[in-house]
């Protein structure tokens, strides 16, 4: 079939402003937005900037809006987007490099800024043990690939760039409920502020959009009542 | 610009991360890598990483080192296979206290699982040594090693394409890397260099491997005239998404999963009695591809099924679930109560750069080369000979990281700073001008994807003479297409357009060695296996291949295979 593609366009270097591009390409429902993608740069415009790497949602690479929601291109379907056209953006909130490419260099310092790390001394020679209840407390946030999706969807990361953000939060969310971390107590009290923790006003659009299925605003919440108790 | 850093580490997986975290004190190192480092390949590994705690069944490193020697078809190097399966527990116990979240046994050990080609005893029946994390364990301790590469500030220049490596009178002493967010083609000067730039499943059609692994590592270092050893030996793995290669884990069936012909019939019973499903993958990959070709895929088509509808959802859940949503996303398959249609996929490759097995990078003549170093996939230690054993990988990766950074750590301590030349990367930027200016060639990935199907077509599972010196020929006809290839982006930033035109080149050198190797051996061995020479030959071939660039083309020479403690014997499962 032949699926019509719209796409934000811009380099900063030689644009004034944004602008889109329409293409049409012949794609089977079953494949990949990104295989469209590819077949674009690859066969009409090589101008095209993105980024890809895996094509089946584990690196993470390829996040960017697909009518109006920040998804994984390697990860939905032409049939699930099918309309008159498919809209193909940057996610918002971030500055765009080119295109569709957007500059990650601060949602990075953020995850570095909670410690993405255990804090544990003096292990044993074997493993330390740890019960499958405890391993189970870390949930599904060991799936976030840092995509950023969330971050994109987030309401309150548009509108306030001090906010920690969702997969910032997922990374401390693992930490803190890791049995083995030794500074749950620290790694609590510093999301316990206005754009830790706090921001987060349960518009639940990280939890709708993550690619990895993790219910991110509950792990949010298990953090807001763990930092309430211990205060 | 000009960077200056006592180590450049090329790649940032887990060989190259292990190995920047075993050199980051008191020494300044610069990882590079193509994407950000929790992009990386090593992240999609998904059973497990092996090794013989004993945590679920009694088990010891000499099994696991037979079994590796065995899996490889014997062309494993023993004495690389030995330091493999001894380091292993300690690897993993290692892991875990960096913070690696892996399954539990109910007393709280890390859990194990059985995965193809292991076994108890020296081969009497499957054994459980991988431990695991659901099935994301690449991904989980790829992004553990990179939180710690973060506590210890180490410095990474993410999306920067390696371009060449910088040579001085035979010693490697720096790389020249191209800055895909500006264009800039800059030079890192270092006084060693570490290559762990990964593998090139893109070179064939349906790979389980991402966009990245191009082998670019690996193919710089045959360009600047170093040998490549075993490079005929191209893992295909039994079980990718049928038509896309995602790769659905061996986990599955160390869960209990199932192989069916289109007759229903859990046919790995007639190839492998005793390890049936669990059987290495090249086993595995021909008795499927065996199965398609004598007209019982599933109605006579191109596939086979892997069944897991017995295992139940709450043992999927916890244990595969990403498999099981790559197959609800991708073909709208319940695996709880459906099959996935599987074909092999090509998934690893066992050669590379020939090293010691403390990361020397080594030349013809089987001697170090100053300053160069080499682990994970792009190295040939040779710790899998002709076919690697699933979860082993990840334990190269992880012990031959740590080996390689700690070698680089002794050997600076005489490693001296040498003299760049005024413009190192002067060919390189001549090179990158004619790419821009070519204005009437083909695009990339015409050529790519005829090379693609080349060599899915005729260097795949089965190989023989005449497919392989077709496709020779084939080669050659695109190497010269890529000399007036052309390209449309001018720009300077994210400039993929550019980078793919210069990553074919390695994919095009690199399918030239492959199949310069292949020709070469007249035997089947692991995963190779040519039909019109079907049995494995001690006597003549019990001896690994190295391709070399002449002036004439690509030359093969041999060397020999270490064998210590467990002679060839036949290998049946």
């Amino acid at each position: 079939m032949i699926v019509g593609f719209r796409i934000f366009r811009f380099d900063p270097q030689s644009d004034n402003a944004p602008y889109y591009s329409n293409y049409t390409v012949e794609a089977d429902p079953q494949e990949r937005v990104l295989d469209c993608l590819n077949r674009i740069r690859w066969e009409q415009d090589g101008t095209l900037s993105y980024r890809m790497s895996c094509a089946h949602g584990v690196c993470g690479s390829d996040a960017m809006r697909i009518n109006g929601q920040c998804s994984l291109a390697c990860q939905k379907l032409v049939k699930e987007v099918l309309g008159d056209e498919i809209l193909v953006e940057p996610i918002p909130s971030f500055k765009v490099l080119k295109d569709l490419v957007v500059d990650l260099a601060p949602f990075f310092a953020k995850v570095d800024e909670i410690r993405p790390y255990l804090i544990a001394s003096n292990p044993p020679d074997r493993e330390r043990l740890q019960s499958p209840e405890d391993r189970k407390k870390m949930g599904e946030a060991i799936r976030c690939i840092l995509c950023a999706c969330c971050v994109g969807a987030c309401p309150v990361s548009n509108e306030n760039e001090n906010y920690l953000g969702p997969a910032p939060l997922v990374q401390a969310f693992r930490r803190i409920f890791d049995s083995r971390d030794e500074e749950r107590a620290q790694r609590l009290q510093q999301l316990n502020q206005p754009d830790g923790v706090w921001g987060c006003v349960n518009h639940f659009e990280c939890t709708r959009v993550c690619p990895k299925e993790i219910p991110v605003t509950k792990y949010i919440n298990m953090m807001k009542t763990a930092v309430r108790v211990r205060s | 610009m000009k960077f200056k850093h006592d180590i450049v580490i090329v790649g940032s997986g887990l060989a190259g991360l292990r190995a920047a975290l075993e050199v980051a004190s008191g020494l300044d190192v610069a990882l590079i890598s193509k994407v950000f480092p929790t992009r990386s390949h090593s992240g999609a590994a998904q059973g497990g990483i092996g090794a013989a705690l004993g945590n679920e069944e009694p088990d010891s490193w000499e099994w696991h080192m037979y079994d590796t020697v065995k899996g490889g078809d014997y062309l494993t190097d023993q004495d690389a296979a030995e330091a493999l399966t001894r380091d292993a527990a300690r690897a993993v116990y290692e892991l875990e206290h960096m913070g690696v979240p892996f399954n539990r046994t109910p007393d709280g050990r890390i859990a194990q699982r059985a995965f193809g080609g292991h076994t108890k005893d020296f081969g009497e029946g499957p054994i459980k040594r991988a431990c695991y994390a659901a099935d994301r364990t690449g991904r989980v301790i790829l992004d553990t090693l990179f939180g710690e590469a973060v506590a210890r500030s180490i410095k990474v220049f993410s999306e920067f394409h390696l371009l060449d490596l910088i040579f001085d009178r035979g010693k490697a002493v720096g790389v020249i890397a191209y800055e895909l967010s500006t264009g800039e083609i800059h030079t890192f000067h270092s006084r060693a260099v570490m290559l762990a730039t990964g593998g090139f499943g893109k070179v064939f059609r349906t790979t389980s491997n991402c966009f990245a692994n191009t082998g670019d590592g690996v193919h710089y270092t045959y360009r600047a005239g170093f040998p490549l050893e075993d490079m005929e030996f191209v893992q295909f793995h039994p079980t990718g998404i049928y038509k896309l290669g995602v790769l659905i884990s061996e986990a599955a069936r160390g869960e209990g999963g199932i192989l069916r012909n289109g007759n229903g019939y859990r046919f790995m019973e007639d190839y492998a009695p005793s390890l049936k499903d669990l059987a290495p993958r090249d086993v595995v990959s021909r008795a499927i591809t065996t199965e398609i070709r004598q007209g019982r895929g599933i109605n006579g088509s191109d596939f086979v099924h892997l069944d897991l509808s017995h295992i139940g959802r709450e043992r999927l859940a916890e244990k595969l679930s990403d498999i099981s949503s790559f197959a609800k996303i991708y073909l709208g398959v319940d695996v709880a109560v459906e099959p996935i249609p599987v074909t092999p996929t090509c998934h690893y490759m066992m050669g590379g750069i020939p090293t010691s097995l403390d990361g020397h990078v080594l030349d013809l003549a089987g001697n170090p080369v100053p300053g160069l170093y080499a682990a994970g996939e792009c190295a040939c230690v040779s710790v899998h000979g002709a076919n690697r054993l699933g979860t082993n990988s990840l334990l190269d990766l992880v012990v031959f990281g740590r080996r390689s950074g700690k070698m680089i750590r002794q050997d600076l301590q005489e490693l001296d700073w040498n003299e760049l030349s005024p413009n190192p990367d002067e060919h390189i930027v001549e090179k990158i001008a004619k790419i821009k200016t070519g204005r009437n060639g083909e695009r990339t990935s015409a050529i790519r994807s005829d090379l693609q199907e080349i060599m899915t077509g005729k260097c795949c599972v089965y190989r023989n003479e005449k497919d392989l010196l077709a496709a020779m020929d084939s080669i050659r006809q695109l190497k010269e297409r890529y000399e007036v290839l052309a390209i449309h982006n001018m720009g300077s930033s994210f400039n993929t357009d550019l980078l793919e035109a210069i990553e074919l080149e390695s994919l095009l050198g690199l399918a030239e060695s492959i199949l310069v190797s292949a020709i070469a051996r007249t035997e089947s061995r692991g995963a190779h296996y040519r039909e019109d020479y079907p049995d494995r030959d001690d006597k003549n071939w019990l001896k690994h291949t190295l391709v070399a660039k002449t002036n004439s083309g690509p030359a093969v020479s041999f060397k020999p295979v270490s064998i210590t403690r467990f002679q060839p014997k036949a290998r049946t499962y």
